[in-house]
């Protein structure tokens, strides 16, 4: 299926610069460079604390940056809100899980059309022909994306009433339903079993097929490794190691992070 | 149910249905004032303003989630604006037609107003500055009276001009075709076409992309805007929306009533239609629709026990007045106990409410999951 459609070669899609995020005393981040390239699948991986979803909510809006420039399809994509990077073609899903929970599966998807779409109150109240078209669209695009996912048997069930598994799985193909060209998403095989993440990984691996470009937060090191192209390293809000997955195993200072000191 | 599933399937039963319950609503009043008299005619007109009312206040707490505590003040804002350019008090008299829109874009901009201060505010604070709000156009209507007069302070407007359609005002008595018509019965033919317009209005708005993301900010504010509903606009939205409609009804209780004063918008009336809406089921609405008939007719019935009371025992054993207050506070403690999600709980709330074990099976399989 057909995901996305805006894609311009060339330059990278997202580029960040020296991104500095301090809560107080505490510096979340300081001077994170990198830059994800288009249609690639880029982990970003670190120790608990490291700044990982802190990067997140930079990106996505949620905190305001202090430092550091953004740029994003060519634009820059500092201090705007979180609609308007969604807007932009960024978006996410949450480390714990935030569906809208009691909307169906097939609703939340909807709704997650509602930044491709138009229709006011006028159309609303009014019920033209145009608005009518429109809200058959949403409704057969929020179809397609369950069944992408692979949940289509549970449309009509209430998000909270999903599996585990299926949550994630809804929170993806609503985040899809917003035409993103970037897909964030923040541990997405947090709790699932050995078969789930493979599961995970096909569906992941068929996304960036059809175009997305993914951003992936994760813990756990065979999907990092097994899934992403490139793959940055934070410790304490700062980057110690890019590279290929590879790469990075191999790294000295990535070792150390994670295991706290070098092997002789 | 089953007649319901039939209405669904065969569109003519639908239709004959549709048809009796037009003949039904139609003929009420003459059939209510053969039965209880004209003061129930009244009291009619009355439930349908408060059904007006509790469906606009439902956009906000139900669809929305925003849990809004000054509502009244947008049908003082739609029932002042009604007096002050249609009585002797500033000598304006505008035609009926045009009063009511403007009613409906003056409290959806108070709405707007009233709401943008609130836009991060959530649950329990959110209901205490509205609450604040709602006080203030009250207190403001209270005291316009000096050092110009614009609201006549606490005396209220008198000699508000009753509604007229093509110069017929509603204050006479019509002959329809052979028929007497007394303005009674007119008010609640004007009443009933804009309650069903405002039914319409607030179903379109349920299942539309608007209505959806009313529910996405009401579910998770921040998911909402992460998926790119902008939270700030959809909410002023709701505010003004629910708000309009609170005004048109405000036009219409001063055309109706002809004298109002600032008493009649105090935060009980705010408290009485919350209580519509969450009775009878909060965002669902026929639910809402019930809530604001029970509301409004059972305290009125409660009137007969005075009379009653005197029969049987002789003298009034209890004041109906604290009667009222009584059973009212019991209705909605045993509605909090027995069901939950209101009266008539849309499908959505009872869901929500539902901890049937098929569902904390579900729920704990779903945990069990997370835990392998």
């Amino acid at each position: 299926m057909m995901l996305t459609s805006n894609i311009a070669s060339g330059q990278p899609l997202l580029i960040a610069e020296a991104l500095g995020k301090r809560f107080g005393g505490l510096a979340a981040l300081t001077e994170v460079s990198f830059a994800i390239r288009r249609s690639e699948i880029f982990g970003l991986i670190g120790p608990n604390g490291a700044g990982k979803t802190t990067l997140f909510n930079v990106l996505t809006g949620l905190y305001e940056l202090d430092e550091g420039e953004l740029t994003f399809n060519g634009a820059p994509l500092t201090r705007l809100k979180p609609h308007q990077v969604a807007q932009r073609g960024l978006a996410r899903t949450f480390q714990n899980i935030r569906l809208f929970a009691n909307m169906t599966a097939l609703e939340n998807v909807m709704a997650g059309r509602h930044v491709r779409t138009r229709a006011g109150l006028l159309g609303a109240v009014l019920r033209c022909s145009r608005t009518r078209a429109e809200e058959a669209a949403i409704s057969r695009r929020a179809h397609e994306l369950l069944a992408y996912v692979g949940i289509e048997k549970h449309g009509q069930a209430l998000a909270k009433h999903l599996s585990y598994g299926d949550q994630r799985r809804l929170e993806i193909a609503r985040a899809l339903a917003t035409d993103p060209l970037l897909l964030a998403l923040d541990e997405p095989a947090a709790g699932m079993n050995p078969s789930e993440t493979g599961d995970l990984m096909l569906l992941l691996r068929t996304i960036r097929d059809d175009g997305v470009t993914l951003l992936l937060i994760e813990h756990d090191m065979k999907l990092v490794m097994g899934l992403c192209d490139r793959v940055t390293v934070l410790d304490y809000g700062k980057k110690i190691a890019e590279g290929t997955p590879a790469e990075v195993q191999r790294n000295p200072a990535v070792i150390e992070a994670y295991l706290g000191g070098p092997l002789t | 149910m089953a007649m319901l599933l039939l209405l669904r399937h065969d569109r003519r039963a639908a239709l004959a249905a549709l048809l009796v319950v037009a003949i039904l609503l139609a003929a009420l009043p003459f059939l209510v004032n053969l039965g209880l008299g004209k003061t129930w005619v009244r009291i009619l007109d009355f439930t349908l303003l408060y059904v007006m009312l509790a469906l606009g206040l439902n956009i906000v707490v139900g669809y929305a989630g925003l849990l809004d505590l000054g509502y009244i003040a947008f049908y003082a804002v739609g029932a002042y604006l009604y007096a002050l350019l249609a009585s002797p008090h500033f000598g304006l008299h505008l035609p009926f037609w045009a009063l009511l829109p403007l009613g409906a874009l003056l409290a959806g901009l108070f709405g707007m107003l009233l709401g943008a201060p609130t836009l991060k505010l959530r649950g329990d604070y959110l209901a205490i500055v509205t609450l604040g709000f709602g006080e203030i156009i009250r207190i403001f209507l209270n005291n316009l009276n000096a050092p110009v007069n614009i609201t006549n302070g606490p005396q209220g407007v008198n000699l508000i001009d009753p509604v007229a359609i093509a110069g017929h005002s509603f204050g006479q008595t019509w002959s329809v075709l052979g028929f007497s018509v007394p303005g009674l019965y007119l008010y609640y033919y004007l009443f009933l076409a804009l309650t069903l317009g405002v039914i319409a209005v607030s179903i379109r708005l349920q299942d539309s992309r608007i209505g959806r993301a009313w529910v996405a900010i009401r579910e998770d504010e921040v998911a909402a805007e992460a998926m790119g509903i902008n939270a700030r606009n959809i909410k002023l939205l709701a505010f003004a929306m629910g708000a309009a409609f609170g005004g048109v009804a405000g036009g219409l209780f001063a055309g109706f009533q002809g004298f109002i004063s600032p008493e009649s918008f105090n935060l009980m009336e705010s408290i009485m239609i919350l209580c519509m809406v969450v009775l009878g089921g909060m965002g669902n609405i026929p639910g809402v629709i019930l809530g604001a008939v029970l509301l409004t007719m059972l305290p009125e019935a409660l009137r007969y026990v005075g009379p009653l009371e005197q029969a049987l025992f002789g003298r009034v054993v209890v004041d109906p007045a604290d009667l009222r207050m009584l059973l009212f506070g019991l209705a909605l403690v045993a509605v909090m106990l027995f069901r939950p999600a209101g009266l008539l709980p849309s499908t959505r709330r009872r869901r929500e409410f539902d901890s049937s074990e098929a569902v904390l099976a579900q729920e704990q399989a779903s945990v069990y999951d997370a835990h392998k």
